[in-house]
């Protein structure tokens, strides 16, 4: 394929998934804005208030990078893992695979398409946010560049759980058992100031830890971790799951007898 | 002589469990032609047709599209074929056009040149009415003639029809069979067809293929294969039920049941002389047909031992309402 038809087939691939998630909006892109705002009402308005402030910021404004972050890594993964696997149930995965699409662009299709619901919910949870906080952007090119990352990095670990995955149980073990739990451990809701030294060193080796903080720097010009490492450390995972997901689609683990 | 449009050559396939499923397969589709792959279930056939199209992985072989060979420019070889598979292998959810022109999107077409394409394989198809409305409302023949469309889009040079008229009224297999005939025809495009209807194979192909066990057991026209069946069979209805079976000298005769004979002729046979001692006998015959379709006689001759079922593919229904998480 010469580079035009390339970029003509990775295009109908991104198309193919973003209409996919906005045809079923009310499953896709409502839940997690009435999930979200239920956070705000209750964690942010409710209890935050006799919180008090959290490294002298408003305890609402702090969770909000948090959340925003929550929502984006959530939906990135949750959509390419049900989507590649709808497609695998359905045996359409095989459109693409008798068609010349190199590997990669089957990847990237699914990837972006994973990143644009990530982001297109966090832009959501974001302007519900200002409904009950106002954000004062400290960093911006800083905080797109961390949440566009972030939102590869998820998109890339679906397809990854899809690949694998044999039965429709199998694309939500990861989400409920692992993202939602380093999530919530991840610095959303709180300062790792708070706790005590041991739970501190636990809490570093958290992946999400420092994505969230990253964002939350961007945002709100504070962070627990030194932001340039979790630069570093969000970009060496994409690279590796990238390098690994495009291995296993080489392989046709999953997908080809 | 130009490159064969298929070309196939020592083809295995051993999968995880040990199963041969291919056992060294030679087989060669020139281009322009109709053919028919045939084979009893878990010959072969699904997987051969899985490795020319990507979706199962060889243990061993080579096969070329067009002169291309899968394993040195997949891609190139990918843009010559358009495959219609067994199973509905579509979204169910997602509109008829869109699936036809995401499909033309992967190929690499601009959709100016995808869109009148569409338009025109959908009319011809008699799928136009339906173009904006989700898959998943098509009727069963509907889906089908879906399938032909979009592997059609991106006007491949050679076309693999996995059993594309199964479950298919006989109206609408009829139409179905005329639209093949016309692109083979009209626009040249070669078919490679796998059909447990052997009349549809007997009707439409040139050459024909048979697959059992794994290996290819006959490779000719049919024209050819048609002149080998010498012995035809006839079943003779009779007008009053016969206590034993009458015995015909120079014929080979069995009893069904009481009111029905079955008479095995051998070509050139002068059947006069069948019913001449049949009458002498006593046994009035009322009404007589073909056992089987000429070709079934032969296909069945040469698979006849007991097979063992492999599926090799799984089901894949998919109703009601999309879901996502």
């Amino acid at each position: 394929m010469n580079n035009r038809q390339l970029l003509i087939s990775l295009w109908t691939m991104v198309v193919k998934e973003v209409r996919r998630f906005v045809r079923i909006w009310p499953q896709t892109l409502v839940p997690p804005s009435i999930t979200m705002t239920m956070y705000f009402i209750i964690f942010g308005n409710l209890i935050g208030s006799r919180v008090g402030e959290m490294h002298g910021i408003s305890y609402m404004s702090y969770i909000v990078p948090g959340l925003i972050m929550m929502s984006v890594i959530t939906n990135s993964y949750s959509n390419v893992a049900s989507s590649f696997f709808s497609n695998k149930f359905q045996r359409s995965v095989e459109e693409m695979m008798v068609s010349p699409m190199p590997n990669w662009v089957i990847l990237g299709g699914f990837v972006i398409g994973g990143a644009a619901r990530g982001l297109g919910v966090g832009l959501i949870v974001t302007m519900v946010s200002l409904f009950f906080t106002h954000l004062d952007l400290q960093h911006p090119l800083l905080t797109l560049g961390v949440v566009i990352m972030t939102a590869l990095l998820f998109s890339i670990g679906g397809f990854i759980n899809a690949l694998l995955a044999k039965k429709f149980d199998d694309i939500s073990i990861i989400p409920i058992f692992v993202l939602t739990p380093l999530t919530y451990l991840g610095g959303v809701f709180y300062s790792i100031d708070l706790l005590p030294d041991f739970w501190q060193n636990v809490t570093m080796i958290n992946p999400i830890l420092y994505m969230v903080n990253a964002f939350r720097f961007g945002i709100l010009g504070i962070s627990d971790i030194p932001v340039t490492g979790a630069l570093v450390a969000i970009a060496t995972f994409i690279v590796i799951f990238w390098c690994l997901a495009l291995w296993m689609l080489n392989r046709g683990k999953g997908i080809r007898s | 002589m130009a490159e064969p449009a298929l070309s196939i050559r020592g083809l295995t396939k051993v999968y995880g469990n040990g199963f041969e499923a291919l056992k060294g397969i030679d087989l060669d589709v020139q281009q322009g032609d109709f053919f028919a792959l045939l084979g009893p279930n878990g010959a072969g056939k699904s997987t051969t047709l899985g490795i020319v199209c990507s979706l199962v992985q060889k243990t061993a072989g080579q096969v070329k599209i067009f002169g291309t060979d899968i394993d040195q420019d997949f891609a190139k070889a990918k843009y010559n074929l358009g495959v219609v598979p067994q199973e509905f292998n579509f979204s169910q959810f997602e509109k008829v056009e869109d699936i036809v022109l995401t499909q033309a999107g992967y190929y690499g077409m601009p959709m100016k040149e995808a869109r009148p394409r569409c338009d025109q394989l959908l009319k011809d198809l008699g799928l136009w009415d339906k173009r904006s409305g989700p898959a998943r409302m098509l009727s069963g023949g509907m889906k089908r003639r879906l399938m032909i469309a979009r592997a059609l889009i991106h006007r491949p040079r050679l076309l693999i029809l996995d059993e594309p008229t199964a479950g298919v009224d006989i109206e609408l297999r009829r139409s179905m069979w005329e639209y093949m005939r016309r692109i083979n025809e009209e626009e040249g495009t070669s078919i490679i067809l796998t059909t447990h209807y052997l009349e549809e194979a007997e009707s439409l192909c040139r050459n024909i293929a048979i697959i059992n066990r794994g290996e290819i057991v006959k490779n000719t026209s049919i024209r050819e294969l048609l002149t080998e069946l010498d012995t035809e069979t006839f079943l003779l209805d009779l007008a009053e039920p016969l206590e034993t079976t009458p015995v015909l000298e120079g014929f080979e005769l069995e009893r069904v049941d009481a009111g029905q004979l079955a008479l095995s002729v051998r070509k050139g046979t002068n059947l006069n002389d069948a019913f001449d001692q049949l009458t002498r006998q006593g046994a009035r015959v009322v009404s007589m047909r073909n056992r089987a379709n000429r070709l079934e006689e032969l296909f069945v001759s040469m698979t006849s031992q007991p097979d063992v079922e492999q599926s090799i593919d799984g089901g894949n229904t998919t109703q009601g309402k999309e879901t996502a998480s």
